[in-house]
């Protein structure tokens, strides 16, 4: 065997390493009720949920309370497939918060509550705008 | 509405894209032409265009500048990030705060380093320029903003847009079609920060140099000078990875001492998209030199060059196509620009990989293998080892690229980034580092062609026992009592060590060879300082009160913060440290001003002095308008050691609109770590202070009293004719109390005001925060020239912080200079060599 042979396998037995590695340690997209289920079935990995504040008719957000420190906060988010579920996030509301047409929470359940680590938002982007201050 | 210059900057942006298209095609027709004549003709057009493009692109730079610094907000780029309060120096980074301005500024130096190619070099100017065109006219298309007739479809996205076609949707627009609003949006606060004036450009010109060695190796596969193009693309190779290094550190300095995740990398998508084409850069630079001086890794070297630009295309397509969107925090915005990105991606990708395959046969590669004791092998080897370096974050970056792949052939989608992404890529980068950090000792020894093992191991033997032993001192002393972590610092010390050795070899010989012995010295002190600065932060803001600051707050907060009252010493980490107050910063020039020492005004913009006082280089006197940045809150924090004094100003921004508190750090440095510090919890200044009940003393002019136990003196009562702002008529009465407050930290005023008017008895009072006193002036005896003060005391002032320890960072940043100084050194160098040869008629 020759050593070019050699190194080509190591190369490739380390890209399939990290894609193993990479496709393990990914986590996933689930609603609420799947999360939910693995919570109770003993799985406490971290997931992402995806879905949008909760909203009255007139677009209104509900549900946004502050923690009386100001440095965390707790909302009520509506996932893919419509179900309603209370996040508490234990950081300050992040930019846009409230602006936002998607959010994306990263966490788990902590008993009923979905306590979040990380919040990733999804804003319009600028040229949908409608206001403007006068 | 000033429509001219918008419309001239349009014009430009167009001419510049119809140029690019035209020099790419004068400069096939000169590569591709036999007759002399018509290739010396056409080359003459491909320059001329290239040059009328460079003046369009200067044009459109030009255009968009003056809408930005005339303050044109009809337009929606001044509007959206600008506005009248900025400095000049952060009107230059509204540029590219936006996406178009952005490609702009990419474009801008591919027009630079363009001139710079057709005045160097005649040979290759046709063929190079041809490819370099393409991927300009490429880039320009990007802010074309031109919709196609009858197919509704737009390409680009101009800078020039208005406001009210930008925002159509808006009433303001539908009612009164020539609205301009008054003042702009503003700059996003945490950019308004000196890095990212010269972070974004220093980065771009990082992009725009790979561009370079791509154009040179397409051009050789494409006149089937399949080797010739090595010795003229290196020298840029090697500029754009000292460059592009450059632009990376400065972003991950601009994250350390203005973001507060604690760190100066944080694996976000936006980083890695430019570290992963960093890796393949440098590994394509190893690659080239090593061909340089044995003909060897040919193959290699053209793999990797287009591999370099196909990942910077690939990078800009992550980062700006909004696939990112829902695993990124600050990926930038959906600009409709996807299509447009992926076909740039494909268009090149495609191109650059039919055309190697055609060509593949005839590369001229060596058939021998290389010996293990050979510099060619172990060079491969590095490369190597950073490609793959470079992959499993391309790997982890790419998951919503899969994802949507995935979607697009009917999967359903589930794949999402790895939750700590920190540790995700850490576990691997670790030993990639410290595979890095031996080669790059070993690899250095290869200086010549062939070395035989035992000179080999002759040549190690000292500097591998050194960095031992070195190591094994330093993993007691500092407590290294991790294997990844131990290895790595072995490694760092092992280059630093062999990498010595040969520069002072080299310093006898020829000095003028050190800069990779440098450059790799560099590498090694910061695999050190990384590993130290990141694996041995800690915090040490401990509460060893044992009281909780709130019940409110989780275990793990109120274990590591620490709440000050304001004047309250406490110690953490060696020092005693004091809370002295808020301080707000004058928006025209450097210094803090206390609150105390201010009165407010409706713009949080405006304050008004309340005493003579000098901040910074500025003298102001009482009653002074002070313009400041109102957003920003500076909580002065003092550290003491023995008679050594330091202040720290943590900085948090109080955004009703933001929602929260927006903390950037405040870092004392010293020698052997930094102490990172930022507030993570301030008072709120919206909610209502609870005051003490109202305590009332008769006191005259000039006499002591006590208030909240700080020594107070009236000082003066005199009348006056305007209350803030408001004319006072002749019935009207008012009189301002000045007292003076003797605190702790020098003396405070307070000046409240009683007033009649219109028969009516107002107070108003003013407030020491800093003291927690607040002062009214409840009446005036004339009869016994008394005057009787109110008191009302309150809780102090207090501020939660939370500090961190970075052992060792200094290692890492006097390592990035290093570095550069190697990079710097190596780039004269070929300098030199390229003028030599342009000498000898060579090039």
């Amino acid at each position: 065997m020759k050593k070019s042979h050699i190194l080509l396998l190591v190369v490739i037995a380390v890209a399939i390493g990290v894609i193993v590695s990479t496709a393990d340690d990914a986590s996933t997209y689930v609603g609420f009720s799947e999360a939910w289920a693995m919570s109770t079935s003993g799985n406490n990995k971290e997931i992402h949920v995806v879905g949008q504040l909760k909203k009255d008719p007139n677009g209104h957000i509900l549900g946004i309370r502050q923690g009386e420190d100001r440095v965390s906060f707790s909302f009520i988010m509506v996932d893919d497939e419509g179900k309603e579920q209370q996040v508490n996030y234990s950081q300050p509301m992040p930019p846009d918060f409230t602006r936002s047409e998607k959010v994306v929470v990263i966490g788990s359940y902590k008993g009923d509550v979905f306590n979040a680590s990380k919040i990733i938002l999804k804003c319009p982007s600028k040229y949908q705008e409608e206001n403007v201050n006068a | 509405m000033h429509y001219l210059v918008g419309d001239l900057g349009h014009l430009f942006v167009i001419t510049s894209f119809i140029t690019a298209l035209i020099s790419s095609f004068a400069y096939l027709k000169a590569s591709t032409i036999l007759d002399l004549q018509k290739q010396e003709e056409w080359r003459w057009n491909g320059m001329i265009s290239f040059y009328l493009h460079a003046v369009s692109v200067f044009g459109v730079c030009v255009t968009l500048f003056i809408i930005i610094s005339k303050h044109y907000f009809e337009y929606h780029y001044a509007y959206n990030y600008s506005d009248l309060k900025l400095p000049s120096y952060y009107l230059i980074s509204t540029f590219w705060n936006g996406q178009e301005g952005s490609f702009l500024l990419w474009m801008f130096w591919h027009a630079i380093l363009g001139i710079i190619l057709i005045l160097t070099n005649k040979f290759w100017e046709a063929p190079v320029m041809t490819v370099f065109c393409l991927v300009q006219a490429f880039l320009a298309s990007m802010i074309l903003g031109v919709v196609l007739p009858g197919l509704e479809f737009k390409i680009g996205s101009s800078p020039f847009i208005l406001l009210r076609d930008a925002m159509h949707d808006a009433p303001i627009f539908q009612a009164q079609p020539e609205f301009i609003p008054k003042d702009g949006q503003g700059l996003n606060p945490l950019l308004q920060n000196y890095w990212m004036v010269i972070h974004p450009p220093t980065l771009f010109l990082g992009f725009a140099l790979t561009v370079v060695p791509f154009s040179y190796c397409m051009a050789g596969l494409w006149l089937k000078k399949y080797s010739d193009w090595i010795r003229p693309a290196l020298p840029w190779t090697l500029v754009g990875c000292g460059i592009l290094g450059l632009g990376i550190l400065m972003g991950g300095y601009w994250a350390y001492e203005t973001l507060n995740f604690g760190g100066y990398w944080n694996w976000d998508p936006v980083e890695n998209a430019v570290y992963v084409p960093w890796l393949i850069l440098v590994a394509s630079l190893h690659t080239m030199i090593t061909y340089k001086n044995s003909e060897t890794a040919l193959k290699a070297s053209i793999i990797l060059v287009i591999s370099v630009f196909i990942s910077i295309l690939y990078s800009t397509f992550l980062t700006r196509s909004g696939i990112l969107g829902e695993s990124s925090v600050h990926s930038f915005t959906d600009l409709g620009l996807s299509g447009q990105l992926l076909l740039y991606l494909l268009f090149f990708m495609i191109g650059a990989i039919v055309l190697s395959i055609v060509r593949w046969g005839n590369i001229p590669s060596i058939e021998k293998e290389a010996s293990v004791y050979s510099r060619e092998f172990w060079i491969f080897i590095g490369a190597t080892t950073l490609c793959l370096m470079g992959f499993q974050v391309l790997a982890g970056t790419s998951i919503p690229v899969v994802n949507s792949i995935l979607s697009a052939f009917g999967f359903e989608k589930k794949l999402a980034p790895p939750t700590d992404a920190i540790a995700f890529y850490s576990k691997f980068q670790i030993w990639f580092a410290i595979a890095v950090g031996i080669l790059s000792a070993v690899g250095q020894f290869f200086w010549w062609k062939k070395i035989d093992r035992k000179i080999l191991l002759n040549q190690l033997f000292v500097p591998a026992i050194i960095a031992l032993l070195v190591s094994v001192v330093v993993v007691n002393i500092v407590k290294v009592f991790n294997l990844p972590y131990a290895l790595l610092l072995l490694a760092g010390f092992f280059t630093i060590f062999a990498n010595a050795k040969i520069l002072f070899g080299l310093l006898k010989a020829s000095p003028t060879l050190s800069g990779g012995a440098i450059a790799h010295i560099g590498v090694g002190m910061m695999l050190i300082g990384i590993m130290f600065s990141a694996g041995y932060s800690r915090v040490v803001s401990l509460n060893n009160t044992g009281l909780q600051i709130s019940k409110e707050f989780s275990k793990e907060f109120n274990r590591d913060n620490l709440l000050l009252f304001i004047h309250e010493p406490r110690t953490m980490w060696g020092f005693d440290i004091e809370y002295l107050g808020e301080r707000l910063e004058p928006r025209y020039h450097t210094g803090f001003i206390r609150k105390s020492d201010i009165h407010q005004t409706a713009d949080k913009n405006l304050v008004i002095a309340k005493r003579d006082m000098k901040i910074g280089s500025k003298a102001y006197q009482a009653n002074d308008t002070i313009r400041v940045q109102g957003e920003n809150t500076f909580y002065e924090i003092e550290l003491r050691r023995g008679n050594k004094k330091y202040q720290l100003f943590p900085r948090a921004q109080i955004n009703p609109e933001m929602g929260g508190l927006l903390a950037s750090p405040d870092i004392y440095r010293s020698v052997t770590a930094d102490l990172y510090t930022h507030v993570s919890s301030v008072m709120d200044p919206s909610e209502g202070e609870e005051w003490s009940k109202l305590e009332e003393l008769r006191v005259k002019q000039s006499q002591e009293f006590f208030a909240n136990d700080y020594v107070g003196v009236l000082e003066s009562v005199d009348r006056i004719y305007n209350v803030f702002g408001i004319e006072l008529t002749d019935q009207d009465v008012a009189v301002k109390a000045k007292i003076r407050l003797q605190g702790e930290k020098g003396d405070y005023i307070a000046e409240p005001v009683f007033l009649i008017r219109d028969k009516m008895v107002g107070r108003i009072p003013d407030d020491v925060s800093d003291l927690g006193i607040r002062v009214t002036l409840m009446n005036i005896h004339p009869e016994t020239n008394e005057f009787s003060i109110g008191l009302n005391t309150r809780q102090k002032d207090w501020v939660v912080i939370k500090a961190m320890e970075k052992p060792y960072i200094n290692v890492l940043w006097i390592g990035t200079l290093v570095l550069m100084v190697g990079f710097g050194m190596a780039m004269s160098r070929r300098i030199r060599e390229f003028k030599k040869m342009k000498a000898k008629g060579l090039e």
